[in-house]
């Protein structure tokens, strides 16, 4: 079917998109610069109509999708998210929706109640309104999303708090998780900031030490004996940083394996980073998703195991970690078959050796970080 | 939560949905950004989860639907301590 011949496509079919995630939009009113949107963001502002979103969902819930997450950029921008959110609610979907919390109101909490929204993950920058607000690119940042989450639980709703940490906030994760209880969350999420899009550019000033990482692990693992030992519903999620890690992340646990992401302009792919890619994906207003996810090229590229060079082909762990994330193999050593570099196997891990290093002995401040928005995306695009 | 009540009335925590997937050939549990795949026994249980009838009744009600088991308290007490230790149900 491909003239290289590189992947024959396996005749047995890929199991199930269970994850679709919807990026409605790349417009945000925020500019936080370890955003995972692809840096040259502003090369296409083209975006979905509510009818292409809408057979977008029906085709994912016929292939076997169940969960669907609303997020972008920031969603909430889109003037037809209750239109949408109703849509997906009808199909069966568990309806999520991602946002910083800008842009929503007491009353588009209450609409997207009645479409039958599920959840709503809001975004905090840091626990503290000054740094909160430096990040997200804007002054009144804090104060909204501390009035939304209430009413977020006003309403009912089940809801996420996700922090993204880096080494400006880590330090005040007990804050943070105090924070999060106060405002009465299910979930917290503490994400350390992965290298991508946005974060890739700032690394330097946003990779905490490993001592940092090590104290936030300790005091997240002091809290959650604290809320076992008063039977708390709230369940901290600790996502460490790959950099400190010696074996990679099982990423998307799997190329094409459960997610499937599409961008505002229709482009599908294997996950939010892999636009960056060389590799032309398809997009639904020329493909069926159908095709797309069991035929495609792009969803085939890096499915099994035939494609993997060495020290993956032969590794014993090749099952768990399907050789870690191609878009770091890409990013990192210029070739996403590699390994990714975060293995100690990888010829090439000493980059994440010499990152580790920077962050330890020269750290850049927060006024050196280029920040998310459209006039800094079209710089980078004229190179 | 160790000893479960026998009268009390189990509901799903606000947020989390049962429901049949048929790609999946199961029923599954949903929760924010999370599914869980259950296998049949979870499933005829939570069927009967609907915060109007007790832990007993329960029992009872699935002792008729499947008159050839032995006791099936033991089967709905363990599953309840496991759904009620991961927050999936709540005490109406």
């Amino acid at each position: 079917m491909h003239a290289s011949g590189l992947n024959p496509v396996s005749r047995d079919q890929p199991s199930p998109p269970l994850w679709l995630l919807a990026e409605l939009t790349y417009r945000c009113p925020l500019q936080c610069p370890y955003c995972s949107n692809p840096v040259d963001f502003a090369r296409s502002s083209e975006e979905l109509s509510t009818a292409q979103w809408i057979d977008v969902f029906k085709q994912a819930r016929a292939l076997g999708a169940a969960q669907l997450g609303f997020s972008g950029g920031e969603p909430l921008v889109r003037q037809d998210l209750t239109e949408l959110v109703q849509a997906a609610c009808d199909l069966g979907f568990y309806t999520n929706l991602i946002t910083s919390g800008v842009g929503l109101t007491k009353m588009r909490v209450a609409e997207l109640s009645e479409a039958g929204l599920d959840h709503i993950q809001i975004s905090f920058q840091a626990a503290d309104e000054t740094v909160n607000n430096m990040l997200a690119g804007s002054r009144k940042a804090f104060a909204q999303k501390l009035a939304m989450a209430r009413a977020v639980k006003a309403h009912g709703y089940p809801m996420v708090l996700n922090f993204v940490t880096h080494r400006h906030n880590i330090d005040q994760i007990d804050h943070i998780i105090e924070l999060c209880i106060e405002l009465d969350a299910d979930f917290v999420e503490l994400a350390t900031c992965q290298f991508y899009g946005w974060a890739k550019l700032n690394r330097a000033a946003l990779l905490p030490t490993r001592e940092q990482l090590t104290r936030a692990e300790a005091v997240t693992q002091h809290w959650r004996q604290k809320l076992a030992a008063q039977n708390h519903p709230c369940k901290l999620i600790f996502v460490t940083p790959d950099y400190y890690e010696e074996r990679p992340k099982a990423c998307m646990n799997g190329w094409g394996s459960l997610f499937l992401d599409i961008t505002p302009d229709g482009t599908a792919l294997p996950c939010h980073s892999a636009r960056q890619l060389p590799i032309d994906f398809p997009n639904v207003k020329t493909h069926s998703l159908q095709y797309i996810w069991q035929e495609s090229f792009g969803f085939n590229k890096y499915r099994g195991f035939a494609w993997m060079p060495e020290p993956c082909r032969s590794c014993a762990e090749k099952e768990q970690d399907f050789g870690g994330c191609r878009c770091q193999a890409y990013m990192l050593t210029g070739n996403a078959d590699n390994a990714d570099p975060v293995c100690s196997k990888s010829k090439h891990h000493e980059v994440i050796l010499a990152a580790r290093e920077t962050a330890q002995q020269a750290p850049l401040g927060l006024d050196n970080m280029v920040f998310r928005n459209e006039k800094m995306s079209n710089i980078i695009i004229k190179g | 939560m160790s000893v479960i009540d026998l009268e009390d009335c189990p509901r799903l925590r606000r947020g989390y949905r049962f429901q049949w997937e048929p790609a999946q050939g199961c029923h599954v549990l949903l929760y924010p950004e999370g599914m869980v795949q259950l296998n049949d026994s979870a499933a005829h249980i939570l069927k009967l989860v609907d915060g109007n009838h007790s832990i007993g009744q329960i029992i009872a009600q699935l002792q008729v639907q499947f008159p050839s088991a032995a006791d099936l308290s033991d089967d709905v007490l363990i599953f309840m301590e496991t759904a009620y230790a991961r927050f999936w149900l709540e005490s109406c």
